[in-house]
This record gives C-alpha cells, sequence and structure tokens, in this order.
C-alpha cells in the first residue's frame, strides 16, 4: 500500500489522543462563540469517522477496497431505528419462532446493531472473499446495492422515506437526541474504537492482515490461509461501520436508505483516502476535511458536487497517499 | 536406507500441448543436500512449485515424510515442515526484515488470532526472529524495511523466513540469484553451515557453490530427469556432458 | 400466471438482458482489456439518454438524435481516455475507483446544469410508439421489440468483430500482452482509444434506447451500471460471451422477480443470485483469464 515507513507507535497514540481532545472541546467552545450548529457538525464528523475508522482496517490495512460499508452503516441504523418502531408502536416483531417486543434501550440496541452489522459482513463477506481485486470491488458495490433496495423494500418501516424514530431512546438514563449527550456518546465510542483498533494492527492478527495485503503469496507460503483473517476483519470492520449507523440513527433520530447508498460507500472509501490509510487515525482527519469541505462548497453553491468530484479526481491524480502523504512530503522536501 | 522424506512419483505437468515436467521421480534423502540442475527453461521452477503446492501437477504424485501431499495446499504443506524461498523474491515490503521473519515464527507457532496482545513486544517471538537474521547475516538490518533491502539483503531475508519455519526440508528456487560475487561467496558459506541441521532441494546455476554443497544432484532438461547421482558420478555422465555440463 | 403475461414478461427481460449487454460489453472490454475499473461508465449511458432526447426534440428526428448521441458519447469516451484515464492502467483499482467516482459526481452536476433536474421526456416518433399483437392476447411495444432487434444485431456485431476480424484480433491481441503487440506493429494506443469510445457508444446507445421507457434523469446510470457490473461479475470478466448470457439471465430474473415479488423485493433477488452463482464460480461463467 504505503512506501512509507510504518509510523513508531507513540506518534500514533498521541495522535489519537490530540484528536479526540480537538473534538472534547469543540462543544464548550461552540457554545462560547454563539455557534451550536458546529457541535451538529462536529456529531456528524465523529459518526463518520467512527465508519471510516472501521473501514481502513479492511482498506488501509487490510488491502481490501470495499464499497460495502454504507450498507451495513444502515443496517446498523436500521437496527437501532426498527427496534424502537416496534418499542414505540407496541407490537412484536416476528422473526420464525422469536418474538421480540423491540426496545428503545440503546444499551441493549446498540451491541445488537454491532451484532447485527458484523453478521451480515460475514455472509456478504463470505461470498466476496472468495475473489479478490476488482471482482472484490465489483461484488461489495453489488451487495450494497441489494442492502440499499432492501431499506427501500421494507415498506412497514419507511421504505424510501426513512424510518423517523417517533419513541424515546435512551441510553443509561440519558436522551441520545439531545445534542451533548448524541456528540460525547459517540465521541466516547470513537475514542474505544480509535483504541481497539490501534491494538489490533499491532496484534499478531494485525500482522496476518496487513501482511496478507503486501504479498499474499508470501503469507501462504509461511503456512496461513490469509481469507479467514480477511472474514474476520471484515466482519470487526462492518460491526464498527454498523456501530457508527446506530449512533447516527440515535442521535438523529432518523435513517433512510439515502445513508446507505453506492455513494456514502463512495464517500467513506474517499474520507479514508484523504486523511490517510497508513494510520488508524488518519480516517478521523480524513472524515473531518470532507465534511467540512462538503459543508463549505455547498453554502458557496448548489452545484457544488462540481469542484467537490474535481477534487475527488485531482486526488486521485496526485495525491498517492493522502493529504495526510502530501503535507508529510512537502515538510520533508 | 531410511525412507526418503521427499518423492515425486511419475509427476507430469502440461501446459497445453507442451510437457513442463515429464515423468519426474525423483526423492530427496533426509538430511540431504540434494541439487536441481539443469540449462534454462528445464522446468526446475515448475517443479519446485508443483512440490510447494502453487502449481497442481496434471498426473503423479508427491510424498513428504511418507504422506501423500498432492492434494494440499501450500500453506498446509508449510506446516508440514516444507519452507520455500522464491526465485524472484518475496518478501513483505513494508515491514522491517525482523517483522518479516516474526512473521514466520509467528506463522510456525500457530497462534495468530491474538487481537490485543503486541507482536512487537513479545520478546520470545522478536528473539528467535532475530537469531533467524543472524545466522543469515543481517543482524544489523533488523529494523530495516525490506522494501529497502538490496537484493542480496533479501535473498538472506528469504531464507531466514524459510528457516524460522524450522522446516524439515528447504526448498530452495536460486538463492544466489542476480548476485554479486561476495555476496554469492558468503551464501555458499551460509548454506554450507546450514547444510548439517536441514535437508534441502537446491536449484542453483552457480556450478562452483553446487559441487561444494551438493550431497547428490538430479538434472533436468526440457522436464525430464536425465540423471541423478554424486557430484563425481554426474559430472562423469556423458548425457549430462552433451546436454548441460559440456560446453566449459 | 397466464401464457401472454408470461411471455410479455420473457421479453421484456430479454429485452433488459439485451441493455445490460450493450452496458456491460463496454465495462468488460475496457476491464479485461486495460484492466480498468470504470464506474463512470453509467455517467455514459446517462448522456446517451439526455444528448439523444435533445436533438430528436429540437429536430424532431428520433434517429437523427440516436445517432448524434452515439457519436457524442464515443468522443466522450475517447476524451476521457485521452485526457484522463489513461493514466490510470497501471495504477491501483482504488485510485481507479477513486478518479472515477469523483467523475460521475462531475457527469451527474454538469449533467444537473445544464439539463435541469426534473426528469426529461423522451418522446418515441409515431412509427415506433405504438404495439403490436404478438399473439392473441399479447399486445407488445413495437419499440421494445426495436430495442431487441437493435441489441441482438449490435451484439452479433460485437462478437463477429472481435473474434473475425483484425481489429479484433488487435484488441485480443493488446489484452493478453501488450509489450507484445506493441512489438508486432499494433498500435496500442489506438487500440485502447478505439475500445474505450466504443463501450462508451454502446452505453449512450443503451441509454438512449431506455429512455423513452423509463425517465430521463440525473443518476439514471447507476442502477444500470451496478447491474451491469453484476453481469460483467457473473459472465467473467474480458468475456463477450460471458456478458450476453449473464445479461439475458439477469434480464429476466430481475423482469421475473419484480413482477412476482414487490418491485424493490425483486430487485434485491440478482443480487441473491449472484452471491449463489459467485460461490459456485468465483471467477464468473466464462472467465478469460482462467
Amino acid at each position: 500500500m504505503a512506501d512509507l515507513a510504518p509510523t513508531p507507535n507513540r506518534r500514533d497514540w498521541f495522535a489519537i489522543l490530540l484528536l479526540l481532545a480537538l473534538l472534547a472541546v469543540v462543544p464548550p467552545i461552540a457554545e462560547a462563540v454563539g455557534q451550536p450548529f458546529a457541535i451538529k457538525v462536529a456529531s456528524r464528523v465523529v459518526v463518520f469517522a467512527i465508519a471510516a475508522v472501521g473501514l481502513n482496517l479492511v482498506l488501509g490495512f487490510g488491502g481490501m477496497v470495499s464499497l460495502l460499508h454504507a450498507g451495513l452503516f444502515g443496517v446498523g441504523g436500521y437496527v437501532i431505528g426498527i427496534l424502537a418502531w416496534h418499542d414505540f408502536n407496541g407490537e412484536a416483531l416476528q422473526l420464525g419462532p422469536f418474538a421480540y417486543a423491540g426496545t428503545g434501550n440503546l444499551l441493549i440496541s446498540l451491541p445488537l446493531a454491532v451484532l447485527v452489522s458484523a453478521a451480515a459482513a460475514v455472509l456478504m463477506g463470505m461470498v466476496s472473499l472468495r475473489t479478490n481485486g476488482a471482482y472484490f470491488i465489483m461484488i461489495t458495490l453489488a451487495f450494497n446495492q441489494m442492502l440499499y433496495y432492501l431499506g427501500v423494500a421494507l415498506q412497514k418501516y419507511g421504505g424510501e422515506d426513512g424510518l423517523q424514530i417517533l419513541g424515546d431512546l435512551s441510553i443509561a438514563g440519558l436522551d441520545p437526541s439531545k445534542r451533548l449527550v448524541y456528540f460525547y456518546v459517540s465521541l466516547a465510542a470513537l475514542a474505544v474504537v480509535m483504541v481497539l483498533v490501534q491494538r489490533l494492527v499491532g496484534s499478531r492478527f494485525g500482522m496476518v492482515l496487513r501482511a496478507s495485503a503486501q504479498n499474499e503469496r508470501r503469507v501462504k507460503a509461511l503456512g496461513i490461509p490469509p481469507t479467514r483473517y480477511r472474514l474476520t476483519a471484515f466482519a470487526l470492520s462492518g460491526g464498527i461501520a454498523g456501530l457508527a449507523g446506530a449512533l447516527m440513527a440515535s442521535g438523529q433520530q432518523f435513517i433512510s436508505p439515502a445513508d446507505m447508498s453506492w455513494v456514502r460507500s463512495g464517500d467513506l472509501v474517499v474520507m479514508c483516502v484523504l486523511g490517510g490509510l497508513t494510520t488508524v487515525w488518519g480516517p478521523v482527519l480524513g472524515a473531518a476535511l470532507f465534511l467540512l469541505l462538503e459543508l463549505g462548497l455547498s453554502s458557496l453553491t448548489n452545484a457544488w458536487q462540481l469542484p467537490f468530484g474535481l477534487i475527488v479526481i485531482g486526488m486521485a491524480v496526485w495525491l498517492h497517499d493522502g493529504l495526510i502523504g502530501a503535507i508529510r512530503r512537502w515538510v520533508q522536501s | 536406507m531410511s525412507a526418503p522424506l521427499l518423492e515425486t512419483r511419475n509427476l507430469i505437468r502440461r501446459f497445453g500441448g507442451l510437457v513442463a515436467t515429464g515423468d519426474v521421480s525423483l526423492s530427496v534423502r533426509p538430511g540431504e543436500t540434494h541439487a536441481l540442475i539443469g540449462p534454462n527453461g528445464a522446468g526446475k521452477t515448475t517443479l519446485i512449485a508443483q512440490l510447494q503446492g502453487e502449481l497442481p501437477p496434471s498426473s503423479g504424485q508427491i510424498l513428504f515424510r511418507g504422506q501423500d501431499i498432492t492434494a494440499l495446499p501450500p500453506h498446509r504443506r508449510a506446516l508440514m515442515g516444507l519452507a520455500r524461498s522464491f526465485q524472484i523474491t518475496s518478501v513483505l515490503p513494508d515491514f522491517t526484515a525482523l517483522e518479516n521473519v516474526r512473521l514466520a515464527v509467528q506463522a510456525r507457532q500457530g497462534h495468530s488470532f491474538r487481537f490485543w496482545r503486541q507482536a512487537g513486544a513479545d520478546r520470545p517471538l522478536n528473539a528467535e526472529a532475530a537469531e533467524a537474521l543472524e545466522r543469515c547475516g543481517l543482524a544489523d538490518r533488523l529494523h530495516l524495511l525490506a522494501g529497502l533491502l538490496s537484493h542480496g539483503e533479501r535473498r538472506q531475508l528469504e531464507l531466514a523466513m524459510a528457516l524460522a519455519m524450522r522446516p524439515a526440508l528447504l526448498l530452495l528456487d536460486e538463492p544466489m540469484a542476480g548476485m554479486g560475487k561476495q555476496d554469492g561467496i558468503r551464501m555458499t558459506r551460509l548454506l554450507a553451515e546450514l547444510k548439517s541441521d536441514y535437508a534441502m532441494l537446491l536449484v542453483e546455476h552457480d556450478m562452483e557453490a553446487v559441487f561444494s554443497l551438493a550431497d547428490r544432484l538430479s538434472v533436468l532438461v526440457q522436464g525430464r530427469l536425465i540423471a541423478t547421482g554424486s557430484v563425481d558420478e554426474i559430472r562423469a555422465n556423458p548425457a549430462v556432458q552433451a546436454a548441460y555440463l559440456g560446453h566449459g | 400466471m397466464s401464457l401472454p403475461l408470461f411471455l410479455e414478461q420473457t421479453l421484456n427481460g430479454v429485452q433488459l438482458g439485451v441493455m445490460l449487454f450493450l452496458m456491460s460489453a463496454g465495462l468488460t472490454l475496457v476491464f479485461g482489456i486495460m484492466n480498468l475499473i470504470n464506474l463512470a461508465h453509467g455517467a455514459l449511458y446517462m448522456l446517451g439518454a439526455f444528448i439523444a432526447a435533445t436533438v430528436a426534440e429540437k429536430s424532431d428526428s428520433f434517429l437523427l438524435g440516436a445517432l448524434v448521441a452515439v457519436l457524442a458519447t464515443a468522443a466522450i469516451g475517447a476524451l476521457l481516455e485521452v485526457a484522463l484515464l489513461r493514466r490510470f492502467y497501471h495504477r491501483s483499482h482504488l485510485d481507479q475507483v477513486l478518479v472515477t467516482f469523483g467523475l460521475i459526481l462531475v457527469f451527474n452536476q454538469v449533467t444537473q446544469l445544464i439539463w435541469g433536474a426534473v426528469p426529461m421526456r423522451f418522446n418515441l416518433p409515431d412509427s415506433v410508439a405504438g404495439s403490436i399483437e404478438l399473439f392473441p392476447g399479447l399486445n407488445y411495444p413495437v419499440f421494445r421489440l426495436v430495442i431487441l432487434g437493435v441489441g441482438l444485431v449490435v451484439g452479433l456485431l460485437l462478437y463477429v468483430m472481435i473474434m473475425r476480424t483484425r481489429i479484433g484480433m488487435w484488441v485480443r491481441a493488446g489484452a493478453s500482452n501488450r509489450a507484445m503487440a506493441s512489438a508486432i506493429g499494433v498500435n496500442v494506443e489506438m487500440v485502447f482509444i478505439g475500445v474505450f469510445a466504443a463501450g462508451a457508444a454502446l452505453a449512450g446507445l443503451a441509454g438512449l434506447m431506455a429512455g423513452p421507457i423509463l425517465a430521463v434523469q440525473v443518476g439514471m446510470g447507476e442502477p444500470v451500471l451496478i447491474l451491469a457490473l453484476v453481469v460483467t461479475v457473473i459472465g467473467g470478466i474480458g468475456s463477450i460471451n460471458g456478458a450476453l448470457v449473464a445479461a439475458i439471465m439477469i434480464g429476466l430474473i430481475d423482469t421475473f422477480g419484480r413482477v412476482l415479488l414487490s418491485p424493490a423485493l425483486g430487485s434485491m433477488v440478482i443480487f441473491l443470485a449472484m452471491a449463489v452463482i459467485l460461490a459456485w464460480k468465483p471467477k464468473g461463467l466464462f472467465p478469460v483469464h482462467g
């Protein structure tokens, strides 16, 4: 993937702490300068950062270009939404012989969302990972579209218009639709995810995953079959994306198929590349840059996708290793 | 005589109309250094690929430690003790030399579903990897990215990785390919040291090295085995001289 | 299901398949020969529809609209290749995904700027606007039969050209070994531009034929692109035969899926079918590169 030396661990931890600290002070500063809207933006950044960090586990560290992650994000969100719907409407969710009353308690539904999206990732990963390279990319894109159609097909849960969460959600007694609760709960989740992924990439499992991305032939020659490691990484990565979607659904009290479109999958990939694929924390920067850019451009013009698309093209042509890489090279010159 | 460590029986590999491996039956004895020589295009690498498992034979059998491994994939053969070094170096370029060999040790130990403890902090793991690197002359290159190593150093790294697997048999595909004279001498010396600990099937063009290292040789010409024997026997063999050695 | 309905849906399915074949032929050639994933292929489909609709309206001639659209998309395809995409033949698939993703955004936005966000009407000339009775109880739109006919003819021409002509030989030579092809005098650069332009023209043709049936609107290309990708993957990357077989299959599965289940649920069936087929044959039904 990159021809740069892997960043020594201490620098990574410092970067992670710094980013979390910077994000943590956004709400007080925003309130102080009278711009509470910034908290909403920051929450969105945090949620997408979680998804991007999850994607980068397989993209940057695993060498798998997945266009499936928006779909998994959506799965997580819909788990929250569907469980809340059943709870609010007093109707039980029938899954074969099992009936479940639904819940608005995020302490139950968030872990469920993670599990369901991880399971979905495993199922789709099992098919996708029988292939590699371009086939893999196309298949993940196709599966993402399938999930999108699934969302649209669920008329009961809003279909194309999306699912509004009408009931009350709670997380340890707190109301996640409240601005500050949403932000800090998501930030805590981001912190946990980053710590776990940072440890993961340096663990034995992480070494195998990263080796498989560099030279699959060599890994097999050493006695390791790469597929089961890739599938596991895919499941973890999918669970993280699902967590992000679940958080967004909780905070916005809304989830729709648009949140799981192929465009979003592409956006997540752009975020990772923008922030740098070789670090765990790069995608956080990438998510921030991406969303701020999107916000900035759309406030200037309605046709913001044009300059935005041109920037993405420019990035592909000139910035091989993201903004971080470009800055690093500029600093070294 | 004890049973052979590695044995092929009537191994054939065709590519369309081309017979790359033509009815090859050879064996490697335990503890032996067996050299495989022959002109370019004789099918030596194709044979090694079939032995290691990357290429399935068209017909025939391969036995290792008494077991039929013909249908086993490469990673299973590796775990059985069959280590291969590649003709065109195949390392992990974004890992350091130490990380490369550490992965080999880790693979052998078989505990790779560990998600929290850092591999870099595992002392015994790193110590064993460092030891293999030192044995192969890379003691001062431990923390250099494999992609930045010189060609000769990469060949040494390949060997270190193979050793870290603690194999029963080393399949070495032209370990001295592309090396200058100095590096070549160093590698020959290293292989001589390894002779006592490992059985080797060695593909090489460097005849001086081959004659000094090999216990037995097999000569492959156009996919067929035309002779097998000791260094003296092969040197004196007229068919071999005509096909391969005779030209000076 | 009654016989006329069954026949009607079968014809619809084959017709959809034929259109998907036109889309995926371009995709599979570009990928098979230049190793380039082109996600912006759907944009060319969209442009074909818009350009044809506009010219047809202004000039009152559907044929002129079709002709201009096909030539225009071929030109745009060639321009894309020369100006941008040829740099990506040796880049990673990730980089290719990025650049073509950016192109999708640009194309969709530019189209919206020129033509607006409201879907455009694409009216058929009277000669093909009606239906004919193919079978007692089955009235089938003439235009759909035209699409079927055009698609099959184009498919046949494509097959003959690739398999039987010198140009086709050059294309296949460029695919298997670029350096060798260059060495024996094949102008590989021109071949690549040609393949790209031809693929783009096919996408444009598919778009202009779909326009009167579906709506001509921004973003119409991507759902079709994804279906074309499924066709390409199932058929086997690089294989024209594979693309044809897979396209007809997918066309039929999609059509019957939507009719027998709900439209949205039916759309999902294709992907499940894809999963099943790939589980059985990971490299597609007729893989070229073994």
